[in-house]
């Protein structure tokens, strides 16, 4: 292959999904734009964004993967049962990763704040809203990776390329969203 | 057998993943902290705060696809870390095209975006111009980073599957926040 076949087949190939997952980051700027009064609030918190962003697509992008291959394999059936002990221990296991790596998020963000002087919430506040946000976006990105993947395998779709792009473009809008939801949820508890 | 239950107990998965996730973090919570410090210029131009997120992503995805496609092209055994090689040089001018005809169409979008919603301090062509200049510059950094990984991948004799998609994904992400930083500095 010439260089330019090259350019144009990659250029082809990820336009699609590059656009598809700019459309949900732009919404989840929106979502972020909306939410300065909160940022406000709650000192820290913007220090926290790409952290949990990025952990809801390590988490969940892996999950996607896990499932993918283990259905390539055969090792899983493609009907899904809650009666399946790898896919509930796949599951629970993305699940408990990704509410425990955002509680730890937040401390270390606490942590780092301190180290460099610049003010943050107490710990208890950051870390409340970290787990919650954590939890919520944990099952709602659970479901929509678990129904696409098995979905789009019993049309014949291959799970690889699709887990990938849907925990992209959800992922950052679930997880700004329940983020902010969260944060909404702790100052009226009187965190903060 | 014991290897295959371990890695699809709850136990076996986290204790796994957990410590990279712990790396990851505090890459990330580098972004974050650079985003913090330009908190107040974020929060009095709203129509910037709605480009962070799609800038993080677009870099992290410009990176990972350029990643994926090494890897595969490294497994095949297509790929020679030469200046010369037609897949290297051929993916890398698609990272830069995808950048400049994406980027653009996000600043637009996102200050059109905002104007709807709640109007913007900014004029359209200063955020099309962050846009585009932050998009270009991502890219030309997800080709380097991206090259780099593969190539130490390659050299410690690592499967870059596991290896280069979340180290590229990731550095790429703080890199976004880093960029748009700079061209916020200059042209806002």
């Amino acid at each position: 292959m010439t260089v330019r076949e090259v350019a144009l087949e990659a250029y082809r190939e990820s336009l699609p999904v590059l656009a598809l997952s700019a459309v949900g980051g732009l919404f989840a700027g929106v979502v972020l734009g909306g939410m300065d009064a909160e940022l406000q609030d709650v000192a820290g918190l913007l220090v926290l964004v790409p952290a949990l962003l990025a952990t809801r697509g390590n988490v969940y992008g892996s999950l996607g993967a896990r499932l993918g291959s283990a259905l390539h394999q055969g090792l899983i059936d493609p009907t899904f049962s809650f009666d399946d002990d790898r896919i509930n221990a796949a599951v629970a296991a993305a699940l408990a990763n990704g509410v425990l790596i955002s509680g730890v998020a937040a401390v270390m963000a606490v942590a780092l704040l301190a180290l460099v002087g610049r003010p943050s919430a107490p710990l208890t506040t950051l870390v409340a809203i970290a787990l919650i946000a954590g939890f919520v976006s944990g099952l709602l990105l659970t479901i929509a990776v678990v129904s696409v993947v098995f979905v789009g395998y019993r049309r014949g779709l291959n799970p690889d390329t699709l887990a990938g792009p849907v925990v992209t473009t959800t992922g950052d809008v679930v997880g700004i969203a329940t983020l902010l939801g969260a944060t909404r949820l702790v100052l009226a508890l009187g965190g903060g | 057998m014991a290897e295959f239950a371990s890695q699809w107990s709850v136990s076996g998965i986290v204790r796994t993943m957990f410590p990279i996730l712990v790396v990851l973090t505090a890459i990330e919570l580098g972004s974050g902290l650079v985003l913090d410090t330009f908190e107040g210029t974020l929060l009095q131009y709203p129509s910037l705060l709605v480009l962070v997120p799609v800038t993080i992503g677009m870099a992290g995805n410009l990176g990972s696809i350029l990643a994926a496609r090494f890897s595969t092209a490294f497994h095949l055994g297509l790929l020679s870390f030469a200046a010369t090689d037609d897949r290297l040089a051929g993916n890398a001018i698609a990272t830069v095209a995808l950048a400049v005809t994406l980027f653009p169409l996000v600043g637009a979008g996102a200050w059109l975006l905002q104007a709807v919603i709640g109007g913007t301090a900014l004029p359209l062509r200063t955020v099309v111009l962050v846009a585009l200049v932050s998009g270009s510059l991502l890219a030309v950094l997800a080709i380097v980073v991206t090259t780099v990984t593969t190539y130490a991948a390659y050299r410690f004799e690592l499967d870059p599957d596991d290896v280069v998609i979340p180290v590229v994904t990731n550095v790429c992400d703080v890199l976004g926040v880093v960029v748009l930083f700079g061209a916020v500095r200059v042209f806002v």
